[in-house]
């Protein structure tokens, strides 16, 4: 499996936010890094996807998806991730 | 810059036509879509007769206001989406998509007189999002230094070979093409994968301080960023994104 990187969740987070994060900063709960949602390593499969910190390799998110067009989001590794208010 | 909202919106096929002998240019109207911004992607899902659904992300190659918005799509032999939109999807057929998406991958014209020149530089199909910059570029008229650098695997294989012909003719983008595995017999060079000594004489130098965009499959992004930095560019100028295949 290909890694990918943040591009690749943009679909996913924009149905969980609403709006696209791929510029947004994340910052990786287990060794601190920093950088754009774009920038973080992201393997995708038919049952969802996993965001792996650059830097540490930690697991930062988690998407499952379910029958009946639900998602099941997991977000273990994020310390912080950047909201630019209205 | 304002967001251009994000939804799920239904798409009509418009057009379909070749664009290499592995893939497809699609036109889609979208009645409600808000625009483009040169670089963005959207979700595209397709729902079988019983339910199931299957989503890719592809490149948009068209840039500006408007509901038309224009896909190229690489057939992945054995994969899940791309050999039905290759052939299987007509004229008149309906689509959902999910966008526009991707602002960390967008250009837009600058509007200071004195702007930062832009590489763009291609792997494969990864040139769509990228030929949708450099068109934006011709039609904004901006002072920018545009170059495209752009790895294919042979002349048939160039997507929007006649678009990109246009641009490098008239001036606003300089195009550099590298064939990896059978080259024109007027190119300077014998087919060969891009090496880190080519791309770095083909690229603005880091010196100059151009924003530098990469999209192609995974490891030739890999490779591409490596030599980037080895070659003095700086980490934060340099915008990636990658595509695998299924």
């Amino acid at each position: 499996m290909d890694v990918l990187d943040g591009n690749a969740l943009a679909g996913r987070l924009a149905d969980l936010l609403g709006w696209d994060a791929t510029d947004s900063l994340i910052r990786c709960r287990s060794c601190g890094d920093g950088g754009a949602v774009a920038r973080v390593a992201v393997y995708v499969s038919a049952m969802g996807a996993v965001a792996r910190c650059r830097s540490c390799d930690a697991v930062l998110l988690t998407v499952v998806d379910a029958v009946g067009g639900r998602s099941w989001f997991g977000m273990p590794g994020i310390d912080a991730l950047e909201v630019r208010r209205a | 810059m304002t967001r251009r909202p994000t939804a799920w919106h239904t798409a009509t096929v418009v057009d379909v036509r070749p664009e290499t002998p592995t893939a497809k240019r699609l036109d889609l109207d979208v009645p409600t879509w808000p625009g483009n911004d040169a670089g963005a992607h959207l979700d595209l899902r397709l729902t079988a007769p019983d339910g199931y659904q299957a989503s890719r992300s592809y490149s948009i190659a068209s840039s500006g206001d408007g509901t038309r918005v224009v896909l190229a799509v690489d057939e992945v032999p054995d994969g899940e989406v791309s050999p039905f939109l290759v052939h299987d999807l007509r004229v008149g057929d309906e689509i959902e998509v999910h966008g526009p998406l991707g602002a960390f991958f967008v250009w837009m014209p600058p509007a200071d007189d004195d702007p930062r020149p832009v590489q763009l530089i291609a792997g494969g199909s990864g040139v769509v999002p990228l030929y949708a910059m450099a068109r934006a570029h011709a039609v904004a008229g901006d002072a920018s230094e545009f170059r495209l650098l752009y790895s294919v695997r042979t002349p048939d294989d160039v997507f929007f070979r006649d678009e990109i012909a246009a641009l490098a003719e008239s001036g606003a983008v300089d195009l550099d093409l590298v064939f990896t595995r059978s080259s024109p017999p007027e190119a300077s060079f014998p087919p060969g994968r891009l090496t880190a000594e080519r791309l770095r004489d083909a690229v603005v130098p880091a010196a100059h301080n151009p924003r530098v965009y990469v999209c192609g499959p995974t490891p030739f992004v890999e490779a591409v960023s490596r030599w980037l930095l080895d070659a003095g560019h700086r980490p934060g100028d340099i915008r990636t994104e990658r595509f695998g295949g299924s």
